[in-house]
């Protein structure tokens, strides 16, 4: 029996056990909103620019579910609509920062020596420039768009998954197996692609299942400031911007209703892969 | 003295990547489509006087290495150039700017450490229920972007309530403060959740070690415990996050003063972006880049004062 | 007045079947050492735990535990910090574990008397030398952080800073596990040493039965939340009279005894989460007969000798058999 025992209160243990239901009611929820984006064009009740101006601003009813935003777009199809892009940007910036992060977290552990040094300085200045800055910095040479912010974050992004790939590579490397399979005769490449990269992925994974969520965050305030999507777009962020006048007179709705998208989507891939991370850290540990 | 030449070494490190830094954002506008001077005109008759006031800040018949050190020279001396939408010094604006930004942040930063550390130390000490609705409030204060907290506190406190104006900046301290308050909040929300995660696991990391229950066993009183050991070793943890919160305030304020049109930086950041007023976005980057990396800088040098784990880390894993 | 003086102690956790501790009578004389000797997991640490009121969270207690005559099990949270603070002191196993490494060796050493006794900070740092001084380190470790000391130094700084109270009683919890083998037997030479020179009570809990038998005057063996046999430590060894003991003692290399393979004991100790009916030790005992696994048998006094006890069916066919 040990002292930390004594200390750990038995409510650490209850939580996780009670979080259960939580985390599978968010995954639920991912698997919803990644239905809806994908069958959006088929549950959209209106185009996503029809305007019907005499109904601007009027509250949820029958026709409109959500109601209309000042524009008299119907908001339920906007928002259904508007999960394709506000899905599309994020998944953009994590496959992108995802695989090149983990080749080049890979490549300075395995290699170490001169390219582990020039890969970690160069993180160290992408570190340097905090996500969103790099974004509107690349917007205001490039112009409004989505394709521009994608690439910004995915490049901000790399290097918080290049230096856990790093860390992971550089303790996987010094399994047994790995020594095993190079006295075999198996190629550096070989293990890696095979066995070390496969190895860390999890961790890497669950990671980026995080990111997704930032990275959601981001390119819909980008979308707020009116850099991200151009003007007619429906995207969740773009739709904030939009509705925002109205709420300073006093009809929120057109602006709560992808607020609330936006903020359930993020909590969902956070807690997500939060649990995530914590399944794979346990096996792990 | 270990201590200086580290600090040094880190001076050192923080001057090489500042210079990197401002490499790429005099750099940036080589990225852009057509030549750098249709570009920084930004569509802008190419008068005499706007041609050469460019010319005056960025040498572009000069080369690039020429271009680049004279800019970063004239920038070292507080020369930002020339604002091509506002027809004024660059310096001037961001003056006239960054107090009321420096005053936002400020207040998020109180309100976030207040805050964090407070819901931090209570969900780790309490546990229970308390925790549970600490552990649930700060998971949604993490996924609620700053520009939504901003426009849901501006539609229910400004405008239903009356209770704050909608926007604004303010004149003198009471009425800037007043106006401040709900874009600090807005600004704070998700780094409260945030620090009150990173201080609840990082307390009861220390909670469950044994040196915890050694001072219970020596009469210490749990109040105490919990203050002189459990906090106090928590905090070096905490620190660490510090870099983050200042760099998230720093890009975040852009969101939260363009929504509650705040006359500061970020705000300026915006408005200059859209307008292509590069000058002046260069030099709010460069403000902000600095900004985060002094303080990366402080948190590096109070790491081993903070824990002297960190400064005695070499000899211990050679012992 | 024993200084330590366990009565009938039985602790329940939640979410188990059995008391983790069932009955644990214990005493401790003045100036005497005591050994509680056991497996991991027998509630040896939890006996010598709650002698300084440090139950875990959900824990409830019953019977009495006596620390010169009063009840900690009754005390308020001042009362135990007084008592924690003085009277009674405990050395940790691990002293890297034990010491907060965030603070300097003084704050630690002076820390329950500046705050709980109000003394002075020059008063304890005085005293916090002339303790340093009697486990055999100089005033320079006050400065020190516990990284910067080895672990037989820190284990030192424990020590030292369980004589800072001046208790009548000292729980040394494994004291000597953590530690390399000579750093070992000098720490047990300092805490013989001081137990003479300071004059407390020792409460020596360990797995160690070579060590107990070194360093103690009488021995509790304990085997899943109960005391099964006690008495004068060379008596005890000498003549076992459970079999838990003489499995034990089979089980550990000797010196002065024919060399033969060492005796493993079968089975492992019974989980908290089921009842016993029995004696706990029935299902690994080679005399267990099915009044074992029926009644469980009451520690009662031996006719070797005086403080001799023990709780077995079979006492006496041990007693024939053992060597």
């Amino acid at each position: 029996m040990t002292a930390a025992t004594l200390l750990r209160r038995p409510g650490l243990a209850r939580i996780r056990t009670s979080r259960a239901p939580l985390s599978l009611l968010c995954l639920g929820f991912v698997a919803l909103v990644v239905a809806l984006a994908v069958l959006a064009p088929w549950i959209a009740p209106y185009d996503a620019n029809t305007v019907d101006l005499g109904n601007a601003l009027a509250g949820p009813s029958a026709e409109h579910l959500l109601g209309v935003d000042a524009s008299g777009r119907d908001t339920l199809s906007r928002l259904v609509l508007g999960a394709r892009t506000s899905l599309l940007g994020p998944l953009g910036v994590v496959v992108f920062s995802t695989l090149a992060g983990v080749a080049i977290g890979t490549a300075a552990a395995w290699r170490g020596g001169w390219l582990d040094s020039v890969l970690s300085r160069g993180a160290e200045l992408v570190f340097a420039f905090p996500g969103m800055l790099l974004a509107i910095l690349i917007v205001s040479v490039h112009g409004e768009g989505l394709l521009a912010p994608v690439i910004a974050l995915a490049i901000a992004y790399l290097p918080y998954v290049s230096r856990l790939t790093r860390s992971l590579v550089l303790a996987e490397r010094e399994r047994p197996y790995v020594e095993a399979y190079r006295v075999q005769g198996h190629s550096g490449l070989q293990i890696c692609l095979r066995h070390v990269v496969p190895g860390v992925a999890p961790v890497v994974l669950a990671q980026s299942t995080i990111n997704f969520g930032y990275a959601l965050i981001d390119l819909a305030g980008l979308s707020f400031l009116g850099l991200g999507v151009p003007a007619l777009t429906p995207d969740w962020g773009r739709m904030v911007f939009d509705g925002k006048t109205a709420v300073q007179y006093g009809y929120p709705l057109s602006a709560i209703v992808p607020c609330a998208a936006i903020v359930l989507t993020v909590v969902a891939f956070n807690v997500v892969g939060e649990r995530w991370a914590d399944k794979v850290s346990r096996r792990d540990g | 003295m270990n201590f200086l030449r580290f600090a040094v070494r880190r001076l050192a490190e923080m001057a090489a990547t500042l210079l990197g830094a401002s490499f790429v954002i005099f750099g940036a506008m080589y990225l852009a489509p057509g030549n750098p001077a249709s570009f920084l005109l930004a569509g802008r008759s190419a008068s005499p006087e706007a041609l050469r006031a460019i010319n005056a800040q960025y040498h572009l018949d000069e080369p690039f290495a020429v271009q680049y050190v004279r800019w970063l020279g004239q920038v070292l001396q507080g020369d930002f150039g020339r604002s091509i939408t506002y027809r004024t010094d660059v310096s001037r604006l961001l003056a006239d700017r960054l107090p009321s930004t420096l005053l936002l942040i400020s207040m998020a930063l109180a309100l976030v450490l207040a805050l964090g550390l407070l819901l931090g130390w209570i969900g780790a000490v309490r546990g229970g229920a308390a925790d549970s609705t600490i552990l649930v409030t700060t998971t949604f204060a993490i996924g609620t972007p700053s520009f939504v907290a901003a426009v849901l506190l501006q539609g229910l406190f400004a405008v239903n309530l009356h209770w704050f104006p909608t926007g604004g900046t303010g004149e003198g301290p009471a009425q800037m403060l007043w106006h401040l308050t709900l874009p600090a909040v807005a600004l704070a929300l998700y780094l409260i959740g945030m620090l009150a995660r990173v201080t609840r696991a990082a307390m009861l990391d220390v909670l469950g070690q044994e040196h915890v229950t050694v001072a219970r066993s020596r009469g210490v009183s749990d109040h105490r415990v919990i203050r002189r050991h459990v906090f106090r070793n928590a905090l070096g943890t905490v620190l660490t996050t510090s870099g983050l919160i200042v760099s998230t305030l720093l890009v975040t304020t852009v969101l939260v003063e363009s929504a509650f049109s705040v006359g500061g930086i970020g705000q300026l950041l915006e408005l200059s972006t859209t307008t292509k007023d590069f000058p002046t976005v260069q030099a709010i980057s460069l403000i902000m880049v600095a900004l985060f990396m002094t303080v990366n800088l402080l948190v590096d040098l109070l790491h081993p004062l903070v824990d002297p784990r960190v400064a005695l880390g070499p000899r211990r894993s050679a012992a | 007045m024993n200084t330590l003086d366990i009565q009938a102690l039985r602790l329940r956790l939640p979410g188990t079947a059995r008391p983790v501790l069932d009955g644990v009578d214990l005493t401790v004389g003045a100036r005497e050492t005591v050994a509680l000797v056991g497996e991991s997991g027998s509630g040896k640490s939890l006996t010598s735990r709650s002698v300084l009121g440090l139950l875990p969270p959900g824990a409830s207690a019953r019977g009495t535990v006596r620390v010169v005559g009063d009840d900690v099990l009754a005390m308020s949270p001042g009362q135990l910090r007084v008592l924690r603070t003085g009277t009674a002191a405990m050395i940790f196993q691990d002293p890297r574990a034990a010491v907060n490494p965030m603070r300097r060796v003084g704050d630690f050493l002076t820390e329950s008397l500046r705050l709980n006794a109000r003394m002075r900070k020059e008063a304890a740092e005085e005293r916090a030398v002339r303790m340093l001084e009697a486990v055999g380190l100089t005033a320079a470790a006050l400065r020190a952080y516990p990284g910067q000391l080895s672990g037989g130094m820190l284990q030192r700084v424990v020590i030292a800073a369980a004589l800072m109270g001046d208790p009548a009683l000292i729980l040394a919890d494994e004291p000597t596990t953590a530690l390399d083998v000579t750093t070992q037997a000098e720490v047990v030479a300092l805490l013989g040493e001081l137990r003479e020179s300071f004059g407390t009570g020792l409460l020596f809990v360990t797995h160690d039965l070579g060590l107990a038998a070194a360093i103690s005057d009488r021995v509790y063996v304990m085997y899943a939340g109960r005391i099964v046999e006690t008495g004068p430590a060379d008596e005890l060894f000498a003549r076992p009279r459970h079999p838990y003991t003489a499995a034990l003692l089979d089980s550990t290399p000797r010196l002065d005894a024919p060399r033969g393979r060492l005796a493993a004991i079968e089975g492992r100790p019974p989980s908290l989460r089921e009842e016993l009916a029995g004696c706990p030790f029935a299902a690994r005992c080679l005399y267990a007969t099915d009044v074992c696994t029926r009644q469980a048998p009451a520690l009662l006094p031996l006719a070797d000798g005086p403080a001799r006890l023990a709780s077995c069916h079979h006492g006496d066919l041990v007693k024939e058999n053992h060597r």
